[in-house]
């Protein structure tokens, strides 16, 4: 017990400011060591080809699935398991969430992981399946959503939305912000106006009445957007997962 | 205080109730609108209370208040706690049967299972929990520090600045204000103001530990201090955020995606591992030794409980995270780390556990001693099972399922729930001067329910967590996934069932709790002695 006689813990037990002081090194390191290095390992992000910031209606669609809580129930984490990767495709890149502020990789499948439902079921089984769950899965324990055919979104604020993302580094261009309250607009109409321009501003974005009400824009319109391009974005024809060793 | 000083108070908390109207009638959303005015009705009626006494007559100096302990607001905390750990038990209950039976969404905004879920999840968690360890922290940092609590009524802005921070993020909730990112949901709004109430808790708890009386400072007030010194650290960087507007409640995270994932989880694990851990050990190793009798069993074992478990917790959030796209290393130290929190858990447990040492008869005839017993021994099963699940291979089975929600209540009901009622048992004849509890028939009842609950609970978790990741990975001889998923949601509905029956006994415990305290308060004899008031002359 040398060392002991050495270093005395009453030092520490008599005086507060060092409990105080020792104690916050203590807790700091651990957090120091694990999470500083991901913001400089190059290797943290893998390159891909395809990734983009989200457009101002899969934006506001985001905003829905965050608002109602979706990640409690379900997940956007795909994990590298034979049986994941049969079920949902190809396991989840660092990349696919680098533009989402917040993550929302989810930690409970109540329900099934959403990383790449995008383009497996039509606008009209989400339309039904968002309002009436068990219309067209019996067994969901999942709450019906009518609400979001009905609640229409002011297109007023989506540019302060995407400053904001612009901000804390998601690259969107001042053009993009510009043009934001004009492109939501023409993304979830059929009239195929402006869609040339936003689809040259955000590759791979689809363009159609996603709620099926003409000249209606709801938030269903723009839930459907986001969940129809969920994990549609990287072109895996061109990712080699072996030099993306990690 | 004096005359001006009301004065300066009133008129700032008028420009607090004019500049909160003036933001509510330029918001951008009905929530931040709705809260806008929440904000202003409170100041308005700070003000209607505080003119009340108004008077520019100096006020006499009461030399009685110094040599006192300041057990109102722990009166208040005591309270708080009861009532929002029946709120959050009952919400847990709804949203249990909501699983089981679907219909019960309603299907409208405010009512389903994402919106109502954080809000149990906060209410168990920051309202009961945080005003337990609130109430029992300024208790038990005054006896054991002979001194009065720090800067005066600050405590008391602490604790109603507190329920303001959980009134304003329940009612959030259900309007849909959240990051989404769990146990951090509150948004940017509600996050400041909750740092601001939090560094006046830290100058309250830090200020009385100056000023105390005894050379030494208490085993249990290292617990709380590095409880509440890390919460701050992991509330500040986890809720670093950009407002989309200063007028609106919408704001997009700092961080992205693989590093925000991270933040969050280094933020959510010790969650669990400052709040719900580090902060009931405090109250742990001061209300088992004065119930039992008896001093700590070994006061080195404290000492390397206390630092090897605060060091060691920080780390051990990526086990949140095992095959995801966080890399490799991060996940295997998080691993690693969490296996080793195994050892000083069990330090802590042996410490609270043997410190019944020569007392052991207490249990037969003290049902308030036998709750405390058993909270430390779900304490020491749950920070065994944590440890085993963060092993990646068992991880890959147990991720995802309804496993780990069995894990979180064998320690939150087990663990949190009952040591903080078997305190706050211990604290109401005390704080009302009683002789003793109205019935202790009917603490054994509670704590017969609660068992009988969390066992309920967790084995009907256990049971459908490892179903779910078995039927979810399941070939056929043909190569084929057996079951589809929905399948697997079927199959889940009998132990939902079961759950939220267990869910139902540890809430009746709770109600039965409740009667007890009201009939002790109301008709219990008072003591002779004044229990622990005057000590402080010196």
């Amino acid at each position: 017990m040398g060392k002991f006689q050495m270093f005395n813990h009453a030092t520490i037990e008599r005086n507060a400011t060092i409990l105080l002081v020792l104690g916050f090194i203590t807790v700091a390191i651990g957090g120091i060591v694990e999470i500083a290095p991901l913001f400089y390992l190059q290797n943290t992000i893998e390159k891909v080809d395809g990734m983009r910031p989200y457009t101002p209606l899969e934006l506001a669609g985001r905003n829905v699935y965050v608002r109602e809580g979706c990640y409690t129930c379900h997940s956007q984490m795909i994990r590298p398991f034979r049986d994941e990767t049969e079920r949902y495709g190809h396991y989840s890149l660092a990349a696919e969430s680098m533009y989402d502020h917040p993550f929302q990789w989810g930690s409970k499948r109540t329900g099934p992981d959403l990383a790449r439902v995008g383009n497996r079921y039509s606008d009209d089984w989400h339309r039904e399946h968002l309002a009436d769950p068990r219309s067209v899965v019996p067994e969901s324990v999942m709450p019906g959503y009518p609400f979001l055919m009905q609640t229409e979104i002011d297109t007023k604020y989506i540019a302060d939305h995407l400053r904001a993302n612009q901000i804390i580094g998601v690259p969107y261009t001042d053009e993009m912000v510009q043009a934001a309250q004009a492109d939501m607009v023409a993304q979830a109409s059929d009239s195929g106006e402006g869609a040339d321009e936003l689809v040259k501003r955000y590759p791979k974005s689809q363009v159609r009445d996603f709620d099926g009400q003409a000249g209606k824009l709801t938030e269903m319109d723009a839930l459907v957007a986001y969940l129809q391009m969920l994990g549609t974005l990287v072109d895996f024809s061109t990712f080699k997962a072996e030099t993306e060793s990690r | 205080m004096s005359g001006y000083g009301v004065l300066a108070k009133l008129i700032s908390l008028g420009v607090v109730a004019l500049v909160a109207v003036i933001v509510a009638a330029k918001g951008h959303d009905a929530a931040f609108v709705f809260h806008a005015y929440v904000i202003s009705a409170v100041a308005l009626g700070l003000i209607l209370y505080y003119s009340r006494s108004f008077s520019f007559a100096p006020v006499a100096p009461s030399p009685a208040a110094e040599s006192t302990y300041f057990d109102d607001v722990v009166k208040a905390g005591v309270i708080a706690t009861v009532f929002w750990g029946v709120a959050g038990f009952l919400l847990g209950v709804v949203i249990a049967s909501q699983l089981a039976w679907p219909a019960l969404n309603l299907d409208l905004p405010w009512t389903t299972f994402g919106r109502l879920r954080p809000l149990h999840t906060s209410a168990v968690v920051f309202a009961f929990g945080g005003n337990a360890l609130i109430a029992t922290s300024f208790y038990v940092v005054q006896r054991t520090c002979r001194a009065r609590l720090a800067f005066g009524n600050l405590a008391w802005f602490v604790f109603w600045g507190y329920q303001l921070f959980i009134v304003l993020a329940a009612t959030g909730y259900l309007l849909g204000v959240t990051e989404s990112r769990e146990y951090a949901e509150p948004e940017w709004y509600v996050d400041i103001w909750l740092t601001l109430v939090w560094v006046a808790y830290f100058l309250v708890f830090f200020g009385t530990l100056l000023k105390r009386r005894e050379p030494h400072i208490y085993v249990a007030n290292w617990f709380y201090l590095a409880f509440i010194v890390t919460i701050a650290m992991l509330h500040i960087i986890n809720n670093l955020a950009v407002p989309v507007s200063f007028l609106g409640s919408k704001s997009y995270s700092l961080f992205s995606g693989v590093q925000d994932a991270l933040i969050q989880w280094w933020y959510g694990h010790n969650a669990v591992g400052f709040f719900l851990t580090a902060g009931f050990l405090g109250m742990m190793y001061y209300f088992v030794p004065k119930r039992a009798g008896r001093p700590i069993y070994s006061y080195r074992l404290s000492i390397v409980h206390f630092w090897s478990i605060i060091f060691l917790y920080i780390w051990a959030g990526p086990h949140h995270l095992h095959y995801t796209a966080l890399p490799d290393w991060a996940q295997t130290l998080g691993m690693v780390f969490s296996v080793m929190l195994w050892m000083p858990s069990w330090g802590g447990m042996i410490n609270g556990l043997m410190t019944l040492s020569g007392a052991w008869d207490k249990l037969r005839t003290d049902p308030v001693l036998r709750m405390m017993v058993m909270a430390v021994a779900f304490y020491g099963m749950s920070t065994f099972e944590g440890p085993v699940m963060s092993i990646k291979s068992v991880n890959s089975l147990s991720h995802y399922t309804d496993w780990t929600i069995g894990h979180v209540h064998s320690g939150a009901l087990g663990w949190v729930g009952l040591i903080s009622m078997a305190a706050v048992y211990d604290l109401v004849p005390k704080l009302w001067k009683k002789a003793g509890l109205y019935s202790d028939r009917l603490v054994s009842w509670h704590f017969w329910l609660a068992t009988l609950g969390i066992v309920l609970y967790a084995s009907s978790m256990w049971v459908s967590g490892i179903m779910q990741g078995l039927m979810w990975r399941e070939y056929d001889d043909q190569g084929f996934l057996v079951y589809s998923f929905a399948e697997s949601v079927a199959a889940m509905y009998p132990y939902y069932v079961i759950r939220m029956t267990g869910g139902l006994f540890f809430l009746l415990g709770a109600l039965i709790m409740v009667y007890n305290l009201i009939r002790t308060v109301r008709e219990s004899p008072h003591t002779e002695i004044t229990v622990g008031t005057p000590v402080l002359a010196t």
